[in-house]
């Protein structure tokens, strides 16, 4: 009985340490995989560099630059409160039923159209139907299609998750349930949501198929314009504008140009870094808003 | 001494499950009132009803009448009001994961406390009344789950106290605790006892004889026996509840 207990025992431990390495070892691949894939595309990016090719004129990806930051910005200006609400509605507010599980699929489902589809989608409401040019603005809409629903789930999650004595502790002070919503449960989801936003942004950074024919494949800024009524004017949003994913895009596809393929590689290295740092800057923002708000 | 809350023919229903069967009960001011009892046998539900933290709940039915100072706490009384005046202290220590300051703060906020210099005096008093500011004073922007379980019980407890209510409710409060801090929340509720009126929910029966003045015994849902605490544990009336209090069943 006690040898096999104790072979039972040698069996288990075996199996435990195969197991920790093993897991180690899937780690260890996707570092190596990230670290492979990022250095690759940096370097094969710099290759070959030439300073013009940062300028904010036809030569260089200045503007296409400025308009994924811009795109990113006025989606997440359309999707960030849009989400959150629904997140909160999905959680606090809504039933639950029937309607509300069919909600959350819908919800679910949306995120994960295919983004041409969401494309053409927004081509048909944004530009044709609204007889408008190709725009920043129906593309930033268009993403919001994409990332509404990463942001309302991470919400969704964020509040359920939370612990329930912060909503009773707040409501039992004779707190009002938006009061408590607002100061309490708000805050204290915060970095998760924060976590969607990302998830949303990087949506936006590297979205190209919902933007082709919504934002455009033209960008003409006169950086000394600041009519935002003008076409050229880099703040009006309802201009055209290129961003760095469709000029990949368009370099490898239809180039014109002879350094196409360097400019490419220059715009996938920039793109990267771009959302490398964000996502590095929003979570330290994220920690030290969250610090405010905890107390050290 | 006048009943600051008196309950008369309470019954409550989850759907169609019973929960809580033709209570009577008077809570006299400035007492201590203990509810003991098996668990699930209703006295959390209870002490909800008090406060109306149950209406959060669906499928929750309720008839009766609770009257506080006189007043129908169900039709006469804005629930929001009503949890002003009536405090909760809740079994599993729930401070917000803000800073000392912002949590006992939090409920003279909501009531529309603005001022720097109103704000500063209400936390210190509360805190002082919970007998914590001691320990906290040097440390108020800290964050408040960083204390030790006994002192996120007291902060609760002063921020309970900053609403200024009449009645504190207590959920088992000492549950999670060790015996040092139990201890300490028990001198405090003793303590407290002199501003307010105190009903607390127990599964300790040391603590029950320690600090209460009046013992309501709760089996399935009824009210089997209440009285005098003294009375109670050396004289029960009800052969169940001297089962309980014996530790024969429970």
């Amino acid at each position: 009985m006690g040898k096999i207990r104790s072979a039972k025992i040698r069996n288990a431990k075996i199996a435990d340490k195969i197991m920790t390495i093993v897991f180690y070892c899937i780690a260890l691949l996707f570092l190596m995989l990230l670290l492979v894939l990022a250095l690759y595309v940096v370097i094969k990016g710099f290759v070959d560099f030439k300073l013009e090719y940062l300028s904010f004129n036809r030569k260089g990806i200045g503007n296409q630059f400025f308009n994924t930051l811009y795109l990113v910005f006025l989606s997440l200006l359309i999707s960030v409160p849009l989400g959150t609400l629904a997140g909160i509605y999905m959680s606090e507010y809504a039933k639950q039923g029937r309607i509300t599980k069919f909600l959350r699929i819908s919800i679910e489902t949306l995120s994960s159209l295919p983004s041409i589809v969401v494309g053409l989608f927004g081509y048909l409401v944004f530009i044709v139907m609204t007889g408008a040019r190709w725009n920043l603005m129906a593309g930033a809409l268009a993403v919001s299609i994409l990332s509404i629903p990463l942001i309302t789930t991470t919400t969704v999650d964020a509040f359920k998750s939370l612990e329930v004595g912060y909503k009773n502790g707040s409501l039992g002070l004779g707190a009002t349930h938006w009061q408590t919503i607002y100061h309490v449960m708000l805050p204290a989801c915060f970095p998760r949501i924060m976590t969607g936003i990302i998830l949303a942004a990087g949506r936006g950074f590297g979205e190209a198929a919902a933007l082709l024919y919504t934002s455009g494949m033209s960008t003409d800024i006169n950086w000394s314009n600041w009519n935002l009524s003008s076409a050229t004017c880099a703040l009006n949003p309802f201009r055209p504008g290129e961003t760095l994913s469709l000029l990949i895009w368009a370099s490898r596809s239809e180039a014109v140009s002879a350094n196409a393929t360097q400019i490419a590689n220059l715009s996938s290295a920039v793109l990267m870094i771009m959302v490398f740092t964000f996502s590095i800057g929003a979570r330290m923002l994220s920690r030290r808003i969250n610090k405010k708000a905890k107390g050290c | 001494m006048d009943s600051k809350i008196s309950i008369s023919d309470l019954n409550l229903y989850y759907g169609s499950f019973q929960a809580l069967k033709n209570i009577n009960m008077d809570v006299k001011s400035n007492e201590i009132t203990a509810l003991i009892g098996p668990s699930g046998c209703g006295k959390s539900t209870f002490l909800k009803t008090l406060n109306r933290m149950n209406d959060l709940e669906e499928n929750v039915k309720i008839d009766g009448s609770i009257l506080l100072d006189g007043i129908d706490i169900y039709h006469e009384m804005d629930a929001i009001l009503l949890r002003q005046k009536i405090g909760m202290v809740f079994q599993q220590p729930n401070p917000f994961p803000k800073s000392i300051y912002d949590n006992v703060a939090y409920g003279p906020r909501i009531l529309g406390i603005r001022k720097k210099h109103d704000l500063d005096e209400i936390v210190e008093n509360s805190l002082r009344k919970a007998v914590i500011w001691d320990e906290v004073k040097d440390r108020l922007n800290k964050s408040a789950l960083s204390l030790s379980g006994g002192q996120q019980q007291r902060i609760c407890i002063a921020r309970t106290l900053a609403v200024n209510p009449d009645v504190i409710l207590m959920d088992e409060p000492t549950s999670a605790l060790d015996p040092i801090s139990t201890s300490k929340i028990e001198d405090l509720a003793v303590e407290l006892k002199k501003n307010y009126t105190i009903v607390i929910v127990t599964h300790n029966m040391q603590q029950a004889t320690r600090i209460s003045d009046k013992t309501v015994f709760f089996l399935l849902g009824e009210t089997i026996e209440s009285g005098e605490t003294h009375e109670i544990f050396s004289r029960p009336k009800d052969k169940r509840t001297e089962d309980y209090i014996t530790g024969r069943f429970g």
